[in-house]
């Protein structure tokens, strides 16, 4: 068994469904295995498998403009991978996106190559002002994923939530 | 062929339908030839305006989409083309026009000026029907014929690397993108 959080993965699943989120891009890393599987065993979402987390962006954009709620699922990388998107479509064009960005690199990682990611992301969220806020804990998540996607959609500009190690990772 | 000609010449097919573009000359010539509320401009992110443009068919399965996009734009999201084959979306109709340069930059040559075949990009990619043209008759006809086929396609179209002597227009970025978003809802 995957030490990834299935229970946490299903309340983090179950909230942005509740949300009327009924689009999900994403490019698969360890900790959105789960999250990955149950968005393309529901009928009721679209997945669209990424090559690059950017062009999640541009599907984001196209489905808000088409009245469809979305939801970006990546890796902390793939923000980072994304930010020209984020800057110049979603930011440029006020169009909202809520992104649950798996937070590697923190206290805990045991991968050297995630440590540099890890070091950078909560200042790039500040440097473009994207509001964020972490789900560490399984009784924060769905009124966090409730209230981003509120701030994302009243103030059309993209939003982040942190997936950390506490809520995705069940090896202690 | 112009790109200028080649939009004038399908226009009338533009009309009706969801139309995305990326920046610059593609913006600012089928600006010249009338906005319309169901066109979007992408007036920066280059490489997006095809996921755009994937976006809204997989969320408007009833509607047909065209994304007009260019060699430059293209080539910053060739993985993009695999996601586009992946889902292949019956109602999307992709049109790249090559000019094998960036021409609102100075004119560089693009990788397409040096050999790089788009459409064999395209097809290699997984998109189900892909065209090259390099004629206003080919490219009218690769048109018609994509419209009617219900299949992904892209069409190459081979473009002179000459465009309109101005890209700022009067239409405001958040004017075209809250009037496209109602016309896209209603």
């Amino acid at each position: 068994m995957s030490p990834v959080s299935q229970t946490n993965s299903r309340i983090i699943y179950d909230a942005l469904k509740a949300s009327g989120v009924r689009l999900m891009s994403a490019l698969p890393e360890t900790w959105l295995v789960h999250l990955i599987r149950m968005a393309e065993e529901d009928p009721e979402v679209t997945l669209v498998r990424l090559a690059k987390e950017e062009e999640g962006v541009g599907i984001s954009a196209g489905a808000h403009l088409a009245g469809v709620k979305s939801a970006m699922l990546m890796q902390n990388h793939g923000f980072l991978a994304s930010i020209n998107g984020i800057v110049s479509c979603a930011q440029l064009y006020h169009i909202p996106l809520l992104m649950l960005v798996s937070y590697r690199g923190e206290f805990g990682e045991r991968d050297p190559w995630q440590t540099a990611g890890g070091g950078v992301t909560e200042d790039l969220l500040r440097a473009l002002r994207i509001p964020f806020a972490y789900l560490d804990r399984a009784d924060h998540v769905a009124p966090r994923i409730a209230k981003a996607q509120t701030l994302s959609l009243s103030a059309n500009k993209p939003v982040a939530l942190l997936l950390c190690r506490d809520l995705m990772w069940e090896e202690a | 062929m112009t790109r200028l000609e080649a939009l004038t010449r399908v226009y009338p097919q533009l009309e009706q339908r969801i139309v995305v573009t990326i920046m610059g000359a593609v913006a600012a010539e089928l600006q010249s030839i009338g906005h319309r509320p169901n066109f979007f401009y992408l007036q920066h992110a280059m490489g997006l305006a095809s996921s755009i443009g994937l976006g809204i068919a997989l969320s408007k399965p009833d509607r047909q989409v065209i994304v007009l996009d260019g060699d430059g734009s293209i080539l910053m999201n060739l993985g993009g083309l695999t996601t586009l084959a992946r889902y292949r979306p019956k109602n999307l109709v992709h049109v790249v026009f090559d000019n094998e340069s960036l021409l609102s930059v100075g004119g560089f040559p693009t990788a397409t000026a040096t050999g790089s075949d788009l459409a064999g990009i395209a097809a290699a990619a997984g998109v189900p029907r892909t065209a090259a043209v390099s004629t206003l008759d080919a490219f009218t006809r690769a048109f018609a014929e994509a419209l009617a086929a219900g299949e992904l396609t892209t069409i190459v179209a081979k473009v002179e690397a000459v465009g309109p002597s101005a890209y700022v227009t009067d239409l405001s970025l958040l004017e075209n993108r809250f009037q496209f978003a109602r016309y896209l809802r209603s």
